[in-house]
């Protein structure tokens, strides 16, 4: 560039045609990059679209057919045109049963007492650290657990009990996890509202605290069984059985005193495991009522998502910080 | 009092959680020392036959391991960049319409049961990659290690975004102010900013292809085998597992001795996963 | 070239300009940040912005590197027009990109890379595709000169940015603006987040710079503009309420409302 004097003996730099076109290439150069990588970008999100599109209508263009009411109250059977889902979805309802009973208060203690009641020492450092820990573990790892302390240590047998009691530990980290951030969420101010009116910590936690954060945790609880209903893993290794051919006992009984804990230490089976064995069987036919079931677990599966995105959404609405 | 009695409660409550890692903990090692009185563990370590029920058992642990590496490498192949490519796309170009569609989508993605996936990717996959591969076996390494790794990419994606998002804006402006464009910005300031909790989310996507059961018992097959070729059938530890226990285990056989010494050996994987990625963590928070 | 509008404004720049702003209107969405705005811009000079919290000087300040273009909702009108091609650059038919290229900011705080001195230095000539190592080595050597930061560093330049000193790190975001040659180099409060010390250096520096570049400087502190600048205009609620020689603007202001500002009065 050719620097002038101009008549006042300012110095002027005049802007050089040249480099303005390479600036201008250059851009142009660097902004086919960027478009580039805005199509590989979409391209990449779509890819889990695509997959989970194709799956759905895999699932049902196999499975639909088979969907009927008989389907759902048959027991398996050698003969898969016979063979139902009746003792699985049986099975999962009472595990789940189980496993909120279960997981929900431990979780919820957990996560009030590290919210309202623990110091920054190192006891509850070590209890973070353990629950995010396991939060990573893998399920099975949970599952050969409940088979060495639940069912032979402590001889609760291969029992819906045992089932339920694994998949609560399992989903104990995600309780715990969105108890914290519904208890976070509550402004200071409410707290200490309560405590200058003579409250103990206690009767804030039980009038304000647990009220307000139910919906967060709510969401968690059922987050986490939508979870659980999918998990096969460990309760194979807990030893459920993949053809059972009876119910277990019923909860509710005809004579006194009405209700029974029989069933808790009965042998059962669960719908993801129901859907294992089926598409383990080398008969087509057999595929077929895995397909359906893979329906129906899916149905129950976004359900509870749903219904928990709603519940969100909904509570949000009514309480605003 | 009663508040003192309400605290302890609570207290045990919380500290389930270290209870539960102690009883895996001891669990695991105490029924993996049944094992060892047994099984020697150069032999456990360097066999490379895993058949511990026939007559003449061998206790290689080697192609169990080799199984999960395969299939592993395979799903994180796939989860690593596209999981990353999601996330810089979502947090740095997308539209906010798109971005209210694609998140669901991801979290639907995530949600969907384990054993689903393995249908899909027996009864799915794997025939139409026979399509392009004749030589493909009905179970092989292949199949779950792709439909793992789309699985995976929600956990890789959300945790990267999360991480690229914490970067504050004024350092982003300071790129733009250069002249540079998105993807400049992107992946010169904004991924080396991030670098801590990218390098987390890869290891979250990584230990969780270890540790997937179901997608590989349905679709990688029920046969231990020492290969790195992924069209071949394999045998993962989770498989393993699963496979034992759909049979009769009573305490203290063989069987049950075996899937001990499987979990204790992916329990050190994943433990092994988790210090690299705390190791990892502390060394970026020192440099930045 | 000098001042072509009509206004007590159209004379009290008597040299050569190096931009004009004519009828600059800015919307946040709906909401008019800056009205009717016209301003020449001496070149070689330095050009101060003064004026109380939220009256315009940064939003203005931004339509220069249309750094408005990064965020949704946001709407120019008017011109601004750049020399000696007379160019209107905030046009929408003029690539944001393109415009960053010429004309490089210094923000209010320091925002180094995380990278090293070097490597925040060579960033903006890497985006220009310039990665010769001697090319870089010699401008930002060069950069860190004109930044008056080469002494201290020499040396350590493959070292973080971070362990600078917060003064050090304005000045490394000063070279790295540099390094690329801009045209116009634009300051955001560059010194607020400093210390005296480090903030008189930093005068110093842009003092110095104006002799290679045409700088305009945002600064709420008065004394800073009154010690550092040419030119100054006061703006209020978006508007430009008054614009004179620096001297004068603080001597013999014209504008009660600016000398009501100017002695602190009120803002």
């Amino acid at each position: 560039m050719v620097q002038k004097k101009d008549p006042r003996g300012l110095l002027t730099m005049p802007h050089d045609e040249k480099i303005t076109q390479e600036i201008r290439r250059r851009i142009a150069h660097n902004k086919f990059r960027d478009h580039l990588f805005w199509i590989i970008g979409l391209f990449s999100t779509l890819i889990g679209f695509v997959v989970l599109f194709t799956l759905i209508i895999d699932l049902f263009t196999d499975g639909f057919p088979r969907l009927s009411w008989s389907f759902l109250t048959s027991y398996p059977s050698r003969f898969p045109e016979k063979a139902g889902v009746l003792s699985a979805w049986v099975g999962t309802t009472l595990v789940m049963m189980v496993t909120a009973a279960a997981a929900v208060p431990l979780g919820i203690a957990a996560g009030v007492y590290l919210e309202e009641y623990s110091k920054k020492n190192w006891l509850t450092h070590l209890i973070e650290i353990n629950m995010n820990n396991l939060a990573g573990v893998p399920s099975i790892i949970y599952g050969l657990l409940a088979l060495g302390l639940f069912v032979y240590f402590l001889k609760l047998g291969e029992s819906i009990l045992t089932g339920g009691l694994t998949l609560g530990l399992l989903i104990l980290p995600m309780v715990v996890i969105s108890t914290r951030e519904s208890i976070k969420a509550i402004p200071n101010s409410i707290r200490e509202a309560s405590y200058a009116l003579g409250a103990t910590k206690w009767q804030t936690i039980k009038g304000h605290i647990l009220p307000y954060s139910i919906s967060g945790i709510l969401t968690g609880m059922i987050i986490g069984l939508s979870r659980a209903i999918g998990e096969t893993a460990p309760i194979i290794t807990v030893g459920a059985l993949t053809f059972i051919a009876f119910l277990p006992s019923s909860p509710v009984t005809s004579s006194f005193p009405f209700f029974s804990f029989k069933w808790l230490f009965d042998p059962f089976t669960v719908m993801p495991i129901q859907m294992f064995n089926w598409v383990s069987r080398p008969q087509k036919e057999f595929h077929l009522n895995a397909a359906a079931a893979g329906i129906i677990l899916l149905l129950m599966t976004l359900v509870m998502n749903g219904f928990a995105i709603y519940l969100r959404y909904k509570f949000r609405k009514r309480i605003k910080w | 009092m009663k508040e003192r009695a309400i605290e302890g409660i609570l207290l045990l409550g919380a500290l389930s959680s270290i209870f539960i890692t102690l009883s895996i903990v001891f669990i695991l090692f105490y029924e993996a020392a049944g094992f060892f009185k047994d099984v020697s563990i150069w032999e456990f370590v360097t066999g490379r036959q895993w058949t511990p029920l026939f007559a003449q058992p061998k206790f290689g642990i080697l192609p169990l391991v080799c199984g999960t590496l395969l299939v592993t490498g395979i799903a994180v192949l796939v989860a690593l960049p596209v999981g990353l490519i999601v996330a810089v796309y979502l947090s740095e170009y997308a539209p906010h319409k798109i971005r209210e569609v694609a998140k669901p989508i991801l979290e639907l993605l995530a949600a969907v049961p384990t054993v689903v996936y393995g249908y899909f990717a027996l009864l799915f996959l794997t025939p139409i990659l026979r399509n392009f591969i004749p030589e493909l076996s009905g179970f092989n390494a292949l199949s779950p290690g792709i439909i793992m790794g789309v699985m995976i990419v929600p956990y890789v994606s959300s945790v990267s975004e999360d991480a690229m998002k914490a970067v504050p804006m004024h350092i982003r402006e300071g790129s733009y102010a250069t002249g540079a464009t998105k993807f400049q910005t992107a992946f010169r300031v904004i991924i080396p900013s991030a670098f801590s909790g990218i390098a987390a989310a890869f290891i979250i996507g990584i230990s969780r292809a270890i540790g997937e059961t179901m997608v590989v018992a349905i679709a990688a097959g029920m046969m231990p085998n020492l290969t790195l070729n992924p069209i071949e059938p394999i045998q993962t530890l989770t498989a393993y597992i699963v496979g034992v226990s759909l049979g009769d285990v009573p305490h203290g056989t063989i069987e049950y001795k075996t899937i001990f010494a499987a979990g204790i050996t992916l329990f050190f994987m994943t433990l092994f996963l988790n210090i690299l990625g705390f190791w990892f963590r502390r060394r970026i928070r020192e440099v930045y | 070239m000098v001042g072509g509008f009509g206004g007590s404004m159209a004379t009290v720049v008597q040299e050569k300009l190096k931009a004009e702003v004519r009828n600059l209107s800015f919307y946040y969405n709906q909401v008019q940040a800056l009205k009717d705005v016209n301003l020449p811009i001496a070149e070689n000079r330095i050009t101060a912005l003064i004026g109380p919290s939220g009256c315009g000087k940064t939003t203005y300040l931004r339509c220069f590197n249309r750094m408005h273009d990064l965020y949704p909702g946001n709407r120019y009108e008017g011109e601004i027009i750049l020399y000696p091609d007379e160019l209107n650059i905030i046009s929408p038919k003029i690539d944001p990109i393109e415009v960053r290229m010429r004309i490089s900011m210094v923000f209010q705080k320091p925002n180094p890379f995380p990278k090293t001195l070097y490597e925040n230095v060579a960033y903006g000539l890497r985006v220009r595709g310039e990665n010769k190592m001697s090319l870089l080595d010699e401008k930002v050597e060069k950069a860190l000169r004109q930044a008056a930061l080469w002494d201290e560093v020499n040396g350590r330049i493959h070292d973080l940015a971070f362990n600078l000193s917060g003064g050090q790190q304005q000045r490394l975001c000063i070279a790295r603006a540099l390094a690329t040659d801009p045209e116009i180099l634009l300051f955001d409060e560059p010194t607020s987040a400093l210390d005296p010390t480090a903030t008189l250096k930093i005068e110093e520096l842009i003092m110095k710079l104006k002799r290679d570049l045409t700088i305009i400087i945002v600064t709420h502190n008065m004394q800073q503009a009154a010690r550092v600048s040419d030119y100054t205009a006061f703006m209020y609620l978006g508007e430009i309420i008054e614009f004179d020689k620096t001297e004068k603007m603080f001597t013999r202001p014209s504008k009660k409302l600016t000398e009501d500002y100017i002695t602190g009065r009120f803002g």
